[in-house]
């Protein structure tokens, strides 16, 4: 039971970074009816920028300039990171995909590759091939509940995720933005019509998307301190498995999916050989789909085709 | 000098229209024997020339390699290609127009599989005398036709029938070890597989048998995206296909008797230029009367509407089905080819990275066209080797190039666009006469 515990609490951590990612993707298909095959590259520079701002402040700390505690340190390193990379998104939407708004979807599909594939290779030809590592801001603290030992960070990261996911929640349902929102994934071609401004719109999403990037690939950091340029590739790719699966555009879905994505890993893992983990764990997906083609929370397939 | 300004563009508009004139009625034959002279005069007077010139040896790659790593070569390289290649080509085509083209005429009065046969020949020996003069060029040129297959095949999928399929390098993958494991285990002696079953010397007459096999795995593998494919399609086929891919390289990093993550290696030297360029050219001929039947029509029914398709009497659930079998049939076959050119594979050539290229090459080049599946996967895997020289940045430019053509070109380079084979080998008329 404590061994199942113990899982729980892994697959917890690693279900947020999941969720958190597929958030993006999962807005701006719900908005824009495009996967920005990018996104797992924005949560790389997420991260990236995240590790150039807390070891900036870090500096500044100990030269005496400019005395935080380290946690404050982690906060300001998350809020800068999720403003900076929002314009990393805004940046990616206006140069990649507002120019092929109404073109064929698999060429924004193809264009987003390549801006993956660009900010790969700029992060590798700016940093060099070596790999960084986060500075540690909070010092690992374990407790021990009955058996199950839980860190101080694990819980740090599942309880910054839960907060987000919830201001995300609140963002789309109460506020006036949220609702433009939600009108936008409705009809994007008649709500604009009424005085909604799509570019606006479609700018917040990705900004918005990209923050959340941003704050996984910060907790990442903090939970494994070793980062590499292509660390994007595969949480991208998981990550839009998980939106897919939580049905496309429904924000509860790609959280939940995002978490489920996490269990089945970690408890493949501890059932099988970690060998097996994508093996099984992708089986599990495509049995899931086979039987519920539109996911969980998806609107069944229409018969209304876009190439 | 009014009237003078005002003369240089009328003059320089005539030629450019005289010679453009003039090229038009040259016929593909003409053509090819434009490229067989420039690569016999390259094979002959080529060290030569390049040595008067200065350069370290015959620009292997039209010069490319030389002009990015020592720029202070580019005059001579360019004087190299012009003298080598462009005028021989150019003037040989022309002065080869009129007899090529009644030559042509002539042949084209036997069956049409005569002068296909004879222009085929053709390239090939253009293709053959190239490539002999480095081991490089051999190997680029195989891996450029697999690529042209493997691009055609996946244009099938996604083009004609306008699916978003990412399983294509899994295909390849099952063709691949599926050839890997029958070439071993009957015709090598290795320690994998043990001793040959079959005598070695049957090996090159049975590997068209192998490659064959070796598609049909594939294409029972694409079982798993056909029938998914009945109920659902666009982004949830693209989970599904993707997750296949996972599966499939997931499970032959598992299998300990494929040689897990290190793969298989030692398979014996089979795919020779000659078998791949043999298969590609089926490949292509097939494929692009496959697009063209009934069945290819039905194909873009499929994708332009299926409810209307389906009111019109097209079956779409056998025709969903033959493209997936028929487009994992040519991406098996391709691997199989790609296998014996390495003469190595691990389950880490066919992941995300082989699928952005083949993707790639199947927007850039256009899709629902067998011309664009062409030219886009000999343009960018001659790219990808030619910008070999700038390292990390050739992952900048080639991406910014695509994102380029999608912005401004959002089917490709040349969408929609069959081979014709009659009117590609027939004469070329006066544009005169025509009109």
């Amino acid at each position: 039971m404590t061994f199942f515990l113990q899982n729980l609490v892994n697959a917890l951590q690693w279900g947020s970074f999941y969720a958190l990612i597929a958030l993006g993707y999962s807005m701006v298909y719900g908005i824009l009816m495009l996967f920005n095959f990018a996104h797992g590259d924005i949560f790389m520079v997420g991260a990236y920028i995240g590790f150039g701002v807390a070891t900036g402040l870090t500096a500044l700390a100990a030269m005496g300039m400019l005395a935080l505690p380290n946690w404050v340190i982690l906060v300001l390193t998350i809020l800068i990171s999720m403003f900076l990379t929002s314009f990393v998104g805004i940046l990616v939407e206006r140069l990649g995909y507002r120019p092929l708004r109404d073109a064929p979807r698999a060429s924004a599909a193809i264009t987003g590759l390549m801006i993956g594939i660009i900010l790969e290779t700029g992060n590798l030809a700016l940093l060099g091939a070596r790999r960084v590592s986060f500075p540690s801001l909070i010092d690992s603290v374990t407790y021990n509940f009955g058996g199950v030992y839980v860190t101080n960070k694990k819980i740090m990261i599942v309880a910054v995720s839960l907060a987000l996911m919830t201001a995300l929640h609140q963002f789309v349902s109460r506020t006036k933005w949220g609702m433009a929102m939600r009108a936008m994934a409705f009809d994007y071609v008649v709500v604009p019509l009424m005085g909604v401004p799509l570019n606006t719109i479609a700018a917040l999403t990705f900004a918005i998307g990209s923050a959340l990037a941003a704050a996984a690939g910060i907790l990442f950091g903090v939970a494994y301190p070793v980062l590499d340029p292509y660390m994007g590739i595969v949480f991208g790719w998981k990550a839009f498995v998980a939106a897919i699966l939580g049905g496309r555009g429904s924000i509860m879905g790609a959280t939940l999916a995002g978490f489920l994505l996490g269990f089945i890993e970690i408890f493949v893992a501890m059932i099988f050989p970690s060998t097996l983990r994508d093996l099984i764990a992708y089986s599990i997906i495509l049995l899931i789909l086979v039987f519920r083609p539109h996911g969980f929370f998806g609107e069944a397939y229409s018969a209304r085709l876009r190439l | 000098m009014n009237t003078h300004s005002g003369e240089t563009p009328a003059a320089s508009g005539s030629l450019k229209k005289r010679l453009r004139r003039d090229l038009a009625r040259v016929p593909l034959l003409a053509w090819l024997c434009g490229a067989m002279a420039a690569v016999v005069l390259e094979r002959f007077c080529g060290p030569q020339l390049a040595d008067l010139l200065g350069l370290p040896k015959v620009p292997v790659l039209f010069g490319f390699l030389i002009i990015l790593k020592q720029p202070l070569l580019i005059p001579s390289t360019l004087v190299f290609l012009t003298l080598i290649y462009g005028l021989p080509i150019l003037l040989l085509s022309r002065l080869l127009a009129r007899p090529a083209n009644r030559l042509a005429a002539f042949l084209l009065q036997a069956p049409l599989a005569v002068s296909v046969l004879v222009h085929l020949a053709l390239f090939y020996g253009t293709l053959h005398l190239w490539s002999d003069l480095s081991a490089y060029r051999v190997l680029t040129l195989k891996l450029t036709l697999i690529a042209v297959m493997l691009t055609l095949s996946l244009n099938v999928i996604n083009g004609y029938m306008g699916e978003f399929s990412c399983s294509h390098p899994a295909f390849m993958a099952l063709g691949a070890y599926a050839a890997s494991v029958m070439t071993l285990l009957f015709f090598v002696k290795d320690k994998q597989f043990g001793e040959a079953l079959l005598p070695p010397a049957l090996g090159p007459f049975m590997f068209p048998l192998v490659l064959v096999v070796a598609g049909a795995v594939a294409a029972i593998g694409a079982l798993v995206i056909a029938i998914p494919s009945f109920r659902t399609r666009g982004d949830y086929l693209a989970i599904i296909s993707l997750a296949f891919l996972f599966i499939v390289k997931s499970l032959i990093e598992n299998l300990e008797w494929l040689g897990g993550p290190r793969g298989l290696s030692s398979q014996p030297n089979y795919a020779s230029l000659p078998t791949v360029f043999a298969w590609a050219a089926a490949c292509i001929w097939i494929i692009n009367n496959f697009v063209r039947s009934t069945l290819g029509k039905a194909l873009n029914a499929v994708r332009d509407d299926e409810i209307a398709a389906d009111a019109m009497t097209v079956d779409t659930r056998r025709t969903k089905m033959v493209a997936f079998l028929f487009g994992a049939f040519w991406a098996g076959v391709a691997g199989g080819l790609f296998a014996h050119v390495l003469r190595y594979v691990n389950p880490g050539s066919f992941g995300r990275q082989n699928l952005a290229e083949v993707l790639a090459m199947v927007y850039f080049g256009g899709l629902n066209s067998v011309y664009g599946s062409i030219v886009g996967a000999v343009s960018l895997s001659l790219l990808g080797e030619a910008l070999r020289p700038l390292e990390l940045f050739k992952w900048i430019i080639i991406p910014l190039m695509l994102i380029l053509v999608m912005i401004f070109r959002p089917t490709g380079l040349i969408a929609f666009r069959e081979f014709d084979v009659r009117k590609l080998v027939q004469p070329k008329q006066n544009p005169d006469q025509e009109v």
